[in-house]
C-alpha cells in the first residue's frame, strides 16, 4: 500500500493532480473505494485539521487540500453510490441574504465535501425563500449559513424562522458561521451548531447529526 | 517618509476616523448594498458621516472608497464606475474636512483570493493602479491600503498606491490562528511590517481584527519588524447580540482608555473600525486633551 501513501501526503500537500492520479491508478488496480476513503482520505483531512489547529495551516493550505481530496473523491463518487455508499449527509450552504462574501463559505463548503458530505452551494446573498425551496427539492439535513457582516447577520434568525414556518425546521440542523457570528448568537437564534472556523466545521456537522 | 507623515508623527498621536459601513446605515444604507455606491446615489449622507468625524475631533478622515475597485464592483455591476465613485469620494471627505482634517483615501482589498487562482497578480496590479489614480486625480493627502490578508495583495496595493507619489499607510486584519495575532493568511505582524515597508509604505498598521485585548501585542510586533510610524483601528470589542442584532458594548470612554494605552505601545495614529462611531473619536480627544471646542 506504499503507493497510497502518495493519496494522503498530496492531500495534505494540496496537490490535487496527484491526488486525483492516485486514486484513479488505485480504481484500476482493484483497490476498494471505501479502503480510499477511510484509510487516506479522511485521515489526511484529520492531519490537515490538526495542522491548522496548532497554526501550521492556515486558509490557504486548508483550501488547496479540501480541493486535493475533492478532486481524488471526483472518480471514487459513482463507484461509491453504485456500492450503496451513502453521504454523510446532505448540506445545504449559502451566504445569507444581503452578504456577498463567499470566501468563508466557500471554505466550508470544500472542507465538508472533504468530509464526506454531499454539498449544493446556494452561492452568496440566498434569500430564506430559496434556503426553504433548496432544502424541500433535495431533502437536505443540514442548513449552513455565513454571514461576514453584523448588518447582515440577523438574516440567519429569518431563514430559521422561514424553515419552521415551512414546516423544516425539524428535518433540518442548521450550522452557522461567519467572522461576527459566535456560539451564543446561535444559541439565541436556536442555530443547532457554530464553529469558529471551517476545518471545525465537520466535527460539528457529524455531531449535528449525531454521526460521532 | 513623506514630509506630511513626519510633520504628522511629530505631533503624535495622530486620531483618525472611525466606523463609516454603520454610519451610513443610519443615513440610508440598505443591507447587502454597497457603500461605495452612496458617493454618488446620496452624497449627502457621505458627507455627513465625513462631517460627524471632523465634529468629533478627527485630524485625519478616510473616504468612502473602500470597495471602488473593478473587480469589487463589479459584483454590484458598477465596474465602470470606478474613476466617478473614486473622485466623488475624495472630493466629499475633502469638503466635509474643509481644511480642518487631512483626507487620506481608502483602498480595500479586491475580495478575489490569489492562491485559487481566481484572480492573477496582472489583474490586481491593474485594479488596484486604476483605482490609486483616480484617487490621486482627486487630490487626497495620501492613501490607505486597509483590510488586508494577502500579503500579496497588500504589497500590490501599496505598490499601486506609491506610485501616484502620495504617502501611502498600509495595514492588515490579524484574526486567525489560536491566538488571534495572524491574517486569515497566516500572515504574522513582523512579516506585515517587513514585507510593507519593502513595498514602499510610509505608515504600517492593523484595522479591525477580534477586538481590542490583542492590538498593544500587534503593535510591539509590528515595531519589531518595521521602524515606521505605527497606524491602529481596532473594533470595539467584540459584538454581543442584544434584541436579536449584534452590539459592541465597549462604551467609548473604554475604547479611549484602551487607545491611550495603544499610544503607549508606540501607536502614532489612532482611530476604530467596526462598533464605533464619532462618539468614540470625541472620547479619545478628551482622553488625549485634544478638545477642540
Amino acid at each position: 500500500m506504499e503507493e497510497l501513501k502518495a493519496l494522503y501526503d498530496a492531500i495534505i500537500a494540496g496537490d490535487a493532480k496527484t491526488s486525483k492520479a492516485v486514486t484513479e491508478h488505485a480504481i484500476a488496480a482493484g483497490v476498494a473505494p471505501l479502503t480510499l476513503v477511510t484509510e487516506y482520505m479522511i485521515p489526511a483531512m484529520n492531519e490537515v485539521g490538526r495542522r491548522f489547529e496548532c497554526n501550521e495551516y492556515f486558509v490557504p493550505e486548508l483550501l488547496l487540500a479540501a480541493r486535493a481530496m475533492k478532486a481524488a473523491l471526483e472518480p471514487l463518487r459513482p463507484l461509491l453510490v453504485a456500492s450503496g455508499v451513502q453521504p454523510v449527509g446532505r448540506v445545504v450552504i449559502g451566504t445569507v441574504k444581503g452578504d456577498l462574501h463567499d470566501i468563508g463559505k466557500n471554505l466550508v463548503a470544500s472542507m465538508l465535501e472533504g468530509g464526506g458530505f454531499e454539498v449544493i452551494d446556494l452561492g452568496v446573498n440566498v434569500s430564506p425563500e430559496q434556503f426553504v425551496a433548496k432544502v424541500k427539492e433535495t431533502n437536505a439535513n443540514i442548513v449552513a449559513m455565513s454571514a461576514l457582516l453584523t448588518t447582515t447577520m440577523p438574516a440567519m434568525k429569518t431563514t430559521i424562522e422561514a424553515l419552521k414556518q415551512a414546516g423544516l425546521r425539524d428535518r433540518v440542523k442548521i450550522l452557522v458561521g461567519g467572522a461576527p457570528v459566535t456560539q451564543r448568537y446561535a444559541d439565541e437564534i436556536g442555530a443547532d451548531g457554530y464553529s469558529e472556523t471551517a476545518a471545525g466545521a465537520v466535527p460539528v456537522a457529524k455531531r449535528v447529526l449525531a454521526l460521532n | 517618509m513623506h514630509q506630511l507623515i513626519k510633520q504628522l508623527v511629530a505631533q503624535r498621536p495622530v486620531i483618525t476616523d472611525g466606523a463609516w459601513g454603520t454610519q451610513l446605515h443610519a443615513r440610508g444604507l440598505g443591507i447587502g448594498e454597497l457603500p461605495d455606491a452612496m458617493n454618488l446615489s446620496q452624497p449627502e449622507a457621505v458627507a455627513a458621516v465625513a462631517g460627524a468625524y471632523v465634529e468629533a475631533g478627527s485630524q485625519i478622515i478616510l473616504t468612502n472608497t473602500f470597495g471602488s475597485n473593478r473587480l469589487r464592483l463589479a459584483d454590484y455591476s458598477l465596474a465602470d464606475k470606478v474613476v466617478e465613485l473614486n473622485h466623488k469620494g475624495v472630493e466629499l471627505s475633502r469638503r466635509a474636512a474643509a481644511g480642518r482634517a487631512f483626507v487620506f483615501a481608502s483602498i480595500g482589498p479586491t475580495g478575489k483570493m490569489l492562491f485559487t487562482g481566481e484572480v492573477t497578480e496582472s489583474e490586481l496590479r491593474a485594479a488596484f493602479e486604476e483605482q490609486a489614480a483616480a484617487i490621486a486625480e482627486a487630490k487626497p493627502d495620501a492613501i490607505v491600503v486597509e483590510t488586508m490578508s494577502d500579503l500579496r495583495e497588500a504589497k500590490i496595493a501599496v505598490e499601486a498606491a506609491r506610485a501616484t507619489g502620495l504617502p501611502v499607510v498600509a495595514c492588515m486584519v490579524f484574526d486567525s490562528g489560536k491566538d488571534k495575532d495572524r491574517t486569515i493568511m497566516g500572515v504574522t505582524p513582523e512579516q506585515a511590517a517587513a514585507a510593507l515597508e519593502a513595498a514602499g509604505a510610509d505608515v504600517i498598521g492593523a484595522n479591525c481584527g477580534r477586538g481590542l485585548d490583542g492590538f498593544a501585542m500587534i503593535c510591539t510586533r509590528l515595531r519589531a519588524g518595521t521602524d515606521r510610524p505605527i497606524w491602529l483601528k481596532p473594533n470595539a470589542g467584540l459584538p454581543e447580540i442584544v434584541d436579536g442584532r449584534p452590539h459592541y458594548k465597549t462604551t467609548p470612554d473604554e475604547f479611549a482608555q484602551a487607545m491611550l494605552e495603544l499610544v503607549d505601545a508606540g501607536a502614532s495614529f489612532v482611530g476604530g473600525c467596526c462598533g464605533t462611531n464619532p462618539e468614540f473619536i470625541s472620547a479619545i480627544c478628551r482622553v488625549l486633551g485634544r478638545d477642540r471646542r
